[in-house]
Order: C-alpha cells, then sequence, then structure tokens
C-alpha cells in the first residue's frame, strides 16, 4: 500500500501508525497508516462493514467499553500514543469529541445537555456556564432557536435541532478534534445542509473527521479523504485529487459507483 | 369453501373458550372485591381510624396502631430498599455486565424473588429477633426489605438495559466517567420506570403477612417505638378474622379493603408514571 502517500505536508494532529483492530477474533482493521491535519475537515469513505466507524472509534478510544475489542498500533496525539494503556480514557474523550449518526440527547433541559460535559472538566461560576452554554449554541447554529427555551427538555427539539444540540454539547468541552459519525444519515435534506455549513465553519477552531456513506459529502466538505475497504485504507489524499484523480483502481470504481 | 367454514368454526370455538377463561378468572376477582367492598366499607367510620385495636370482649375500637405500624414499617422498608436496590441495579447493568460476581449476584437476586416469604420471616427471626432480643418494627422492616430488594434490583436492572447504546456512548464521548454516566444520564433516561419498580416492590411487601409474623409480630396498643413490637394491618387482619367476636371480624374488613385500596391506588399511580414515559 505505498502507492499514496499517508503522511501530509500539514501539520499533523493525530498520527496513525500500523494500526490493527480487533473484534475478537475478527480483524477489523489492517495496518492503517494515515495523518490528520490540524484544523481540516479529513473524511472516510468506503462501502458499509469496510472499518471506516472503527476506525474513528479508535481514536477517541470509544471500543474500549466492550471487552473483546482491541486496537494495536500507535495513534500519536501530541506525541503520545492514545491506544497506550495508561493513557486516562475520560480525558482522552473530552481532548476528542464524537457526535453519532443518530442524535442523543441526553434526557435533561438543552441548557443541561451543554452543561453537564463541562461540569465535569470545568468549575465555572453560574453566569460563566451561561455564557458557556450561550457560547457552544451559537456554535453550533442552535442559540437563536432555542434561547427562549434552555429549560426544555433536550428531546423536545427536531431532529436536525437535537444532531445540532449534539454538535453543541461536543463543542463546550472545547476538544481539539470533533469526531463525525454519519452525523447526517439519520436527517433531512435542509437539515443535513445546516450540519454540513456548521461543519465547514468549525474547521477554524477544530479538527474534524468525519465518517460519511454520501460520497458528494465527502467531495463538498473534506479537505482530506480517506477510501477504506475491507478494514484496509485503499488510499487517501488531499479530497480534490483523490476525487478527480483517483490513484488507485478501486477507489476510482468506488467514487464512480462501480462498486460498493 | 368447506376448509373456509372449518376455519372460521375454529376460530369462533377458540374465542368461545377464551372467554371463558377470561370470565372465570374476571368473576372470582370481581366477587373479592364486591365482598370486600361491601362488608369492608361497613366498617369504615371515625372511630376506625382514631381508636386502637380493642381488647376480647370489649365493644368499638379501630385500627390506629396498626394502620400507623404499617405506614411506619413500609415507610422504613421504602427508604432502605429503595437505595439499595437502584445501586444494585446500576451495579448489575452498567459495571459489572460480563463479571462473574455479577451473574453470581443476578442468580441470587432471582432466587430471593422466587423465595417464598414465610422462609424470609423465618430467617429474620432466626438471625435478627433471637439475637437481638425480641420481637420489632425494625425486624419487620428488615424481612419487608429483604423482599422488596430484588425485586428494585430487576426492575433497575431490566429498565437500564433498556437506554440505547447509542445513548451510553454519547456520555462516554464527552469525557464522563463511568459513575456520571450511569447517575446522571442513564438512570436519568429511565427515571419513570425505577420509580415504578419501586412503587411495585411496595405494592408487593404491602399486604406480607408471613414475614410479619415472625419479626413485627403485633401490638395491641398504639406505639411508635421501631424497637418495639408493632401493630400491623396484615397481622391484625389475620387475627381479628379468625376470631370469634363480631367487631374484630368487622375491622379485619376494613383492614382487608384499606389495604386493596393502597395497593390498588400504588398501582394506578406506577400506570400513570409509566405511561407519561411513554409520551415523553
Amino acid at each position: 500500500m505505498s502507492d499514496f502517500q499517508s503522511t501530509i505536508s500539514e501539520e499533523a494532529v493525530l498520527q496513525i501508525r500500523n494500526l490493527d483492530f480487533y473484534y475478537g477474533d475478527f480483524k477489523g482493521l489492517i495496518n492503517n497508516n494515515m495523518d490528520i491535519a490540524r484544523n481540516k475537515v479529513t473524511a472516510f469513505i468506503g462501502p458499509s462493514g469496510c472499518g471506516k466507524s472503527t476506525l474513528l472509534r479508535t481514536f477517541n478510544r470509544m471500543y474500549d467499553l466492550y471487552p473483546g475489542q482491541r486496537a494495536e498500533g500507535q495513534i500519536l496525539f501530541h506525541g503520545k500514543n492514545l491506544l497506550d494503556k495508561k493513557q486516562d480514557v475520560n480525558l482522552v474523550r473530552a481532548k476528542i469529541g464524537m457526535v453519532f449518526q443518530k442524535p442523543t440527547p441526553f434526557p435533561m433541559t438543552i441548557y443541561e445537555n451543554i452543561a453537564f460535559g463541562v461540569r465535569l472538566y470545568e468549575r465555572l461560576s453560574r453566569s460563566e456556564m451561561d455564557d458557556r452554554v450561550q457560547w457552544a449554541l451559537s456554535k453550533a447554529a442552535l442559540w437563536e432557536e432555542v434561547k427562549d427555551k434552555l429549560q426544555q427538555n433536550g428531546l423536545s427539539l427536531s431532529g436536525g435541532q437535537q444532531q445540532r444540540l449534539c454538535i453543541a454539547r461536543a463543542v463546550a468541552v472545547k476538544p481539539e478534534i470533533v469526531l463525525l459519525d454519519e452525523p447526517t444519515s439519520a436527517l433531512d435534506p435542509i437539515s443535513t445542509a445546516k450540519i454540513e455549513e456548521l461543519v465547514n465553519e468549525l474547521k477554524e477552531d477544530y479538527t474534524i473527521a468525519i465518517v460519511t456513506h454520501n460520497m458528494q459529502q465527502a467531495a463538498r466538505i473534506s479537505d482530506y479523504t480517506a477510501f477504506m475497504y475491507l478494514g484496509e485504507l485503499i488510499e487517501f489524499g488531499k479530497t480534490d485529487e483523490l476525487f478527480v484523480k483517483p490513484k488507485i483502481k478501486q477507489t476510482e470504481d468506488y467514487i464512480t459507483g462501480r462498486f460498493g | 369453501m368447506d376448509l373456509y367454514r372449518r376455519r372460521i368454526l375454529i376460530n369462533q370455538a377458540g374465542i368461545g373458550l377464551s372467554m371463558v377463561a377470561m370470565s372465570f378468572g374476571l368473576f372470582a376477582l370481581l366477587w373479592i372485591l364486591w365482598t370486600l367492598f361491601s362488608k369492608g366499607f361497613a366498617a369504615f367510620s371515625w372511630e376506625f381510624f382514631t381508636q386502637d385495636t380493642p381488647a376480647p370482649g370489649t365493644e368499638g375500637g379501630g385500627l390506629r396502631n396498626a394502620i400507623i405500624g404499617s405506614g411506619l414499617i413500609l415507610f422504613f422498608t421504602t427508604v432502605i430498599s429503595t437505595p439499595i436496590g437502584i445501586l444494585a441495579g446500576i451495579y448489575l447493568a452498567e459495571f459489572g455486565r460480563v463479571s462473574k460476581f455479577a451473574s453470581a449476584t443476578r442468580f441470587v437476586t432471582d432466587i430471593m424473588l422466587s423465595a417464598p416469604s414465610i422462609v424470609i420471616g423465618l430467617f429474620v427471626y432466626a438471625l435478627f429477633v433471637v439475637t437481638t432480643g425480641g420481637f420489632s418494627g425494625w425486624a419487620g422492616t428488615v424481612a419487608l426489605s429483604l423482599i422488596a430488594i430484588p425485586v428494585v434490583v430487576r426492575t433497575t436492572e431490566n429498565m437500564l438495559k433498556l437506554v440505547p447504546t447509542s445513548l451510553r456512548e454519547a456520555a462516554f464521548a464527552v469525557g464522563a466517567p463511568r459513575w456520571a454516566v450511569s447517575l446522571k444520564v442513564t438512570l436519568r433516561a429511565v427515571k419513570a420506570g425505577v420509580v415504578t419498580g419501586v412503587l411495585l416492590a411496595i405494592a408487593r411487601v404491602t399486604g406480607e403477612t408471613a414475614p410479619l409474623l415472625f419479626t413485627a409480630l403485633s401490638n395491641q396498643f398504639y406505639s411508635t417505638d421501631m424497637s418495639q413490637p408493632m401493630g400491623n394491618l396484615p397481622v391484625v387482619i389475620f387475627q381479628f378474622g379468625l376470631s370469634p367476636y363480631d367487631n374484630w371480624v368487622n375491622l379485619a374488613w376494613g383492614g382487608s379493603l384499606l389495604i386493596a385500596l393502597l395497593v390498588l391506588g400504588i398501582n394506578i399511580g406506577a400506570r400513570i408514571l409509566f405511561r407519561q414515559k411513554d409520551k415523553r
């Protein structure tokens, strides 16, 4: 797999090196190597079951919740290996936030949804917390819609609003990286457009890694794209180049719709 | 056509049989309720709630001491079994999904759920009443708690297991440690279900008689001292219902109706609460 350059010329916030992943005996990721560029959007595409979500879930050690799942290799973040047993998983997750496929508001008020994560790591006064909540909701382009109903249950919002609430919640703890795992696949086109717009704005301050089934979406919003197949990283590069002139036949077949 | 007629006949026969079975059960239930209401309501009076259980051969009397006693025992049972049951349920559902210790706990809880209450009464008698030197309200509370806790444990665990993995992962994803995920997110998501479980556990122990016979015994006089034998509705009903005195038998009916109404009230409350959760 050396037909393409797996490293990048820009500053890399995550460096994935020789990463293997196991679901019990099944090998879900095979020797993945790539960089995630700081303040850029990196998209992961590939057919279902290719390992793109699995890869994303290694970045914040989400797999740790499930006995039998394990990762081997290195993911370097500020020079330290995230996969290290000694690494504090909760701190990793506070630095590397995640938004899921289905909106998952916590069963509490909109305000508390945001404040929950913040309280775990910072001791803020009431007014500082108010400011933080407003800031996070504004970042997620939700403030105008919910500013008068912060005390309502988060579940009372529409699907698209719930998903933006989840993005606000992730942003509120001031992470460096935000992982988005098919964040728009359960949303209508208008909500999807809003989220895509949001991703574009968020990369000013954060690094974004997004898994998507939608190739147009990847082409629209990402700076780098990784194409995966059967647990392997087939091709990785600048989105413009990968979509226009893929170096590898499999990538070309996939993006032109000939398989997958 | 023949096959079609046959299918209709079988269908009608099936419906007919299940109607018979249903009316059998319903008839028994209505009969019980009707007897309970007609005989129990007659016993309800001002004295019923304000006077204590009468001595043999004396007129009148009420169930004040038994009502207060049952109330106290049930109150402390709730206070003890709710936190223990909920915390154990959280442990089983959130922390020990695959550990050996958890599956042992789960197994023991299941046995406790179906253990005859008289065995639990005898157990508390041998372990608590004999060692502390006498029957007491506390002993009754311990016995009822032992019956209520497994119910709370299992409902809490089952409710928490219904929480979608995605919600749990989302809570972990903001960097929350496991205790915060459990107490502040998942438990909150199933709050209504867990409260329902607690209510049903209380309803379950409200009418328990056997364990109280061995532990709280009974007390003819008004007492709020939990370290003394304590009057309670089920045991008074047991004693008075079998007595030759008319006023005692009357009081037993009144007490029975009171318990039935309480259990009914708790069940309705639990249902309303659970339905609200579904609506949200």
